[in-house]
């Protein structure tokens, strides 16, 4: 159990490469679940690795308990791993496995061989511990691979991609296993993920990250609701955020925005003026589920568009409409569901759409609540600690 | 091929063009063999497939005579140069592939020319250096020849091993607290049993079956059998004794052969292996 | 919450541990930096000096090269090694190919039959030297063989024939290597995608015109990685030569690496030895160097 604090890391591998991590920042509290989430190439598990000691960092320091361990070495920072290719020994034996970090650190047998047995009975695991590593299923050496970093009681837990290489049904499972585990265990967990899902099912905290930096750093809820930027808000939601291009006018002291289908047209109220945001170019971001359908409430503008295609998941169907010629998602109950060519009425409620700035993508002030990373990550740690 | 086999007169003629080849293949070791075992008199008389009219050893005894010395000798070089460069070749794989440092693939570049290098190019030096060292025309000085010059094509091999490891196997192990001869030795080495045994048999048959080396840096007492074999194939001294000669290269080639034998899927492994960058 | 950092600092083991790999490939390096790159510049500068039993320093310039060019048994060596590197490359690869080709046919006892081909491959080159020296032997080989069995006018003595027994040499290197070859060939043809032969039998090809239009051309590495490992052993080529010609009748069976070890070694020529060598090397190089940019520049492609 151990707080763990990241200040201003940078790494860089020089020889005129773009910088890999751009000063990191970010604060968990002991027992907290961390997400680092981010398309492939973000920095995510450059910065694991960095964590665990694997890589070395050029600037900046980590921080375990408010102590330093930038300068140690990968067996003396009481971290471990898990990792996506589960990395088991291949000629070894699960018990082996499983001991083989003990061993190293020479715990006398008969400890060893208790922590095998609380490990293996956690996991459900102990009719497995004679086998070799090929002998086993993708998902059992998963649990073993998750065995072998339970067995040290180490005061962080890194997880790097666990659940990628196991078919969709079994990361499912294995991910609400992943969940308990920490409810029971209580370690503080670094988990790198390029899936929203899992970021969004497992974390207590999520680190979006983007070419090396953390775009936004906050809880599950903060970065789904109130994103930073247009990158966060189309990352994480599936099916992603609709976002729908429009100019900023103003009528009567306050600013409008103009929607615009086949179908119709509506003016939607964008709330108070504030400086130099008339006349912009901005993206309005909402989610499927926000459109709202149907009557509705009267006092919302409404437009009106027609249907072009149905995809009914199961428990939703999703309706894909037109409007400013970008394609919309709404997310509608199955038998609710209209046919493709209807014309439905969509309203959009002014406190649950967002506004993003159409060159830098940044979240625009107009509906309040925007921050930059820096402030959100700044705050994070406050709060931290 | 996917088409079923069956019996057609083009099937007949790859059956009898194969085992034509079989035979041409087959027919200078059975020579060797029919020669080895016959009289100088009847070599005379008969003719290199001819059955020998009595099977006498005597070839072979005097072969041995002549050049069993050397066949020791070979043992002395072979076996330690084959064990210390696979594990050079071992340890130099491990880092390049899994400690990787500034300009560690620069060395491994200028490793690898090794594998084509013509030794006639370090002939001098290396007899400068060995002569300066006190190792001329010693067993001691082809050990370390044989060394230095399979380094090339034994890191070659643990090399391209290892880099198709997963890198997060150190990782982990790391991770776990071992250190650098820890994990080569606990979690590499024995995932390596295949490989060792390519390049063991790879070396075994470079060096046993070497002869520039052994004829430029040893003489007398300290030859190879091969510099052995071809002295005494090659002397114009006294009658030829076609007999003792096939029996001595029956016994110069027998360690390689059994090799050969009794591990070919390592042996045919090695030169494909080799063949891919060497 | 403190935030005081207690600097740890690295123990003087872990210091250790960040330089193993630098120490343990230390040796290696300094193999390969002396014994290979150290050891070429040095025979480079022999062949600058007019070096003999011993060496010596004195500059003469490119006068070596010039006596290598102006000697009669250089151009005989060099001549030898293009007639016997070319036949004995062309003849392995067509052998090979046919064999690997043939073998690849769901043939009964493939395993044995691949063994026989390779076997000659484990011996040394002494070995089969001595072993077709005397299967060459004029009165006593297959010479006698042939007319024991009724072929009355039959006569071989390439082996003594100045203008000939250079292909003696091609027959022995063919039978040690062509197994090879076919080993290299039927791992490659084993490679090739079973659709891509399912596809032309759908259209109506032949076996063998699938084979000489789609699968032989697709194996265009395994073509060169052959070509180059057949070259290199014609050009190191010593131990056959001396087995069973000794550059024999006269010079007329000499290669380059025999006469290397003759003039540096027996004949006290060191300076002109060295120069051999290093046109030896230049001879390797002018293969090794299109291949290799070839090689690295279908890598960047794939």
């Amino acid at each position: 159990m151990a707080t763990l604090e990241l200040r201003n890391v940078n790494k860089t591998y020089g020889n005129g490469q773009a910088d890999t991590l751009k000063n990191i920042e970010l604060a968990i509290d002991s027992g907290e679940f961390l997400i680092l989430v981010g398309p492939s190439g973000c920095g995510k598990s450059t910065l694991m690795n960095c964590i665990a000691g694997l890589e070395d960092i050029s600037g900046g320091a980590i921080l375990v308990d408010g102590q330093d361990i930038s300068g140690m070495s990968p067996k003396d920072r009481d971290i471990a791993m898990v990792f996506q290719s589960y990395a088991l020994y291949p000629t070894m034996s699960v018990r082996e496995n499983i001991a083989f970090g003990l061993k190293i650190r020479k715990l006398p047998q008969a400890e060893i061989d208790a922590e095998v047995a609380r490990v293996a009975k956690l996991l459900q695991i102990e009719h497995l511990l004679e086998r070799k590593p090929a002998q086993m299923s993708g998902g059992q050496q998963q649990r073993v691979a998750m065995g072998r970093a339970l067995a040290r009681r180490p005061k962080i837990y890194l997880f790097d991609e666990p659940l990628s290489n196991l078919d969709a049904k079994l990361r499912v499972e294995m991910r609400t296993e992943i969940k308990l585990m920490h409810q029971r265990l209580k370690t503080t967990t670094v988990y790198v993920t390029h899936d929203q899902i899992e970021a969004m099912t497992l974390g207590d905290k999520v680190a979006v990250m983007k070419d090396g930096i953390i775009q936004q750093f906050g809880t599950p809820r903060e970065i789904y609701n109130d994103p930073a930027n247009l990158f966060v808000a189309g990352f994480m939601g599936s099916p992603p955020m609709n976002f729908i291009p429009l100019r900023l006018q103003r009528r009567e002291g306050r600013l409008f925005g103009l929607l615009d289908s086949a179908d119709g047209h509506c003016e939607l109220p964008l709330g108070e003026v504030e400086e130099g945001l008339e006349g912009r170019e901005v993206i309005l971001g909402v989610r499927p589920e926000q459109v709202l359908v149907g009557a509705g409430s009267g006092a919302l503008p409404g437009i009106r568009a027609e249907v072009q295609v149905l995809e009914p998941t199961g428990p939703d169907t999703l309706a894909f409409v037109e409007i400013n010629q970008a394609k919309v998602c709404v997310r509608l109950a199955p038998d609710a569901a209209p046919r493709a060519g209807d014309s439905l009425e969509l309203q959009f409620a002014p406190d649950k759409v967002l506004l993003f700035d159409a060159q830098s993508g940044e979240r625009l002030g107009a509906l309040g609540k925007a921050r930059s990373p820096e402030r959100l990550a700044r705050v994070a740690q406050l709060k931290g600690r | 091929m996917p088409k079923q086999p069956s019996f057609s007169l083009a099937r007949l003629a790859i059956y009898a063009t194969l085992i034509l080849a079989c035979a041409v293949y087959l027919v200078p070791l059975v020579v060797m063999l029919l020669t080895s075992f016959k009289t100088p008199d009847d070599i005379r008389t008969g003719n290199l497939l001819s059955i020998p009219d009595v099977f006498t050893l005597i070839g072979w005894v005097k072969a041995w005579d002549s050049i069993g010395g050397f066949f020791w000798n070979s043992v002395k070089i072979t076996v330690p140069a084959v064990l210390i460069s696979t594990l050079l070749g071992a340890l130099n794989g491990y880092v390049l592939s899994m400690w990787r440092f500034r300009g560690s693939q620069l060395f491994f570049g200028l490793l690898l020319f090794g594998c084509f290098l013509p030794f006639q190019v370090v002939l001098l030096p290396a007899s400068f250096t060995l002569g300066q060292f006190g190792l001329a025309n010693t067993t001691g000085g082809l050990v370390l020849v044989h060394v230095v010059y399979g380094l090339a094509f034994t890191t070659l091999f643990f090399r391209n091993f290892y880099v198709s490891i997963p890198n997060a196997l150190v990782s982990a192990a790391r991770l776990d607290g071992a250190g650098f001869f820890t994990i080569f030795g606990r979690i590499l080495l024995p995932m390596s049993i295949p490989t060792i045994m390519v390049c063991l048999i790879w070396q075994f048959t470079q060096i046993w079956n070497d002869f520039l080396f052994g004829v430029v840096f040893a003489s007398g007492d300290s030859q190879p059998i091969t510099v052995a074999l071809n002295n005494l194939v090659n002397t114009s001294t006294g009658a030829k004794e076609y007999n003792v000669d096939m029996a001595a290269a029956m016994i110069a080639g027998l360690p390689t052969l059994l090799v050969y034998v009794f591990a070919g899927k390592y042996f045919l492994r090695g030169l494909t292996a080799g063949a891919v960058k060497g | 919450m403190s935030s005081i950092a207690v600097f740890a600092r690295p123990s003087p083991l872990d210091a250790l541990q960040r330089w193993l790999p630098k120490l343990v490939l230390a040796p290696s390096m300094l193999i390969v930096v002396v014994g290979f790159y150290g050891y070429i510049l040095w025979t480079f500068v022999l062949s600058f000096t007019n070096s003999r039993f011993m060496p010596s320093y004195k500059w003469v310039g490119l006068q070596q090269y010039q006596r290598l060019l102006d000697n009669d048994r250089w151009w005989v060596a060099s001549q030898n090694l293009l007639v016997y590197g070319g036949l004995f490359i062309a003849i392995s690869l067509v052998l090979g190919v046919l064999l690997a080709v043939l073998l690849d046919q769901r043939v009964r006892r493939e395993g044995f039959i691949r063994t026989v081909y390779l076997y000659p491959m484990a011996l040394s080159m002494i070995v089969t030297g001595t072993a077709w020296k005397w299967l060459l032997n004029p009165g006593l080989g297959l010479d006698k063989l042939l007319r024991d069995w009724g072929w009355e006018g039959f006569r071989f003595d390439w082996l003594v024939a100045p203008d000939r027994v250079v292909y003696c040499l091609v027959i022995a290197a063919v039978w040690q290597s062509s197994g090879f070859v076919m080993a290299l060939f039927l791992a490659g043809l084993r490679g090739v995608d079973q659709s891509i032969i399912r596809a032309a039998q759908v259209d109506g090809a032949s076996l063998p015109t699938i084979y000489l239009r789609i699968v032989l051309p697709s194996l265009g590495p395994v073509f060169f990685s052959a070509l180059m490992i057949l070259a290199h052993i014609a050009i190191k080529s010593f131990d056959l030569v001396s087995a069973m010609t000794a550059g024999g009748p006269g010079y007329s069976s000499d290669l380059p690496a025999m006469f290397m070890y003759a003039h540096t070694f027996t004949r006290g020529q060191m300076g002109l030895g060295a120069a051999s060598a290093m046109l030896m090397l230049g001879a390797v190089l002018a293969i090794l160097v299109p291949y290799l940019y070839s090689e690295l520049r279908n890598k960047r492609h794939a």
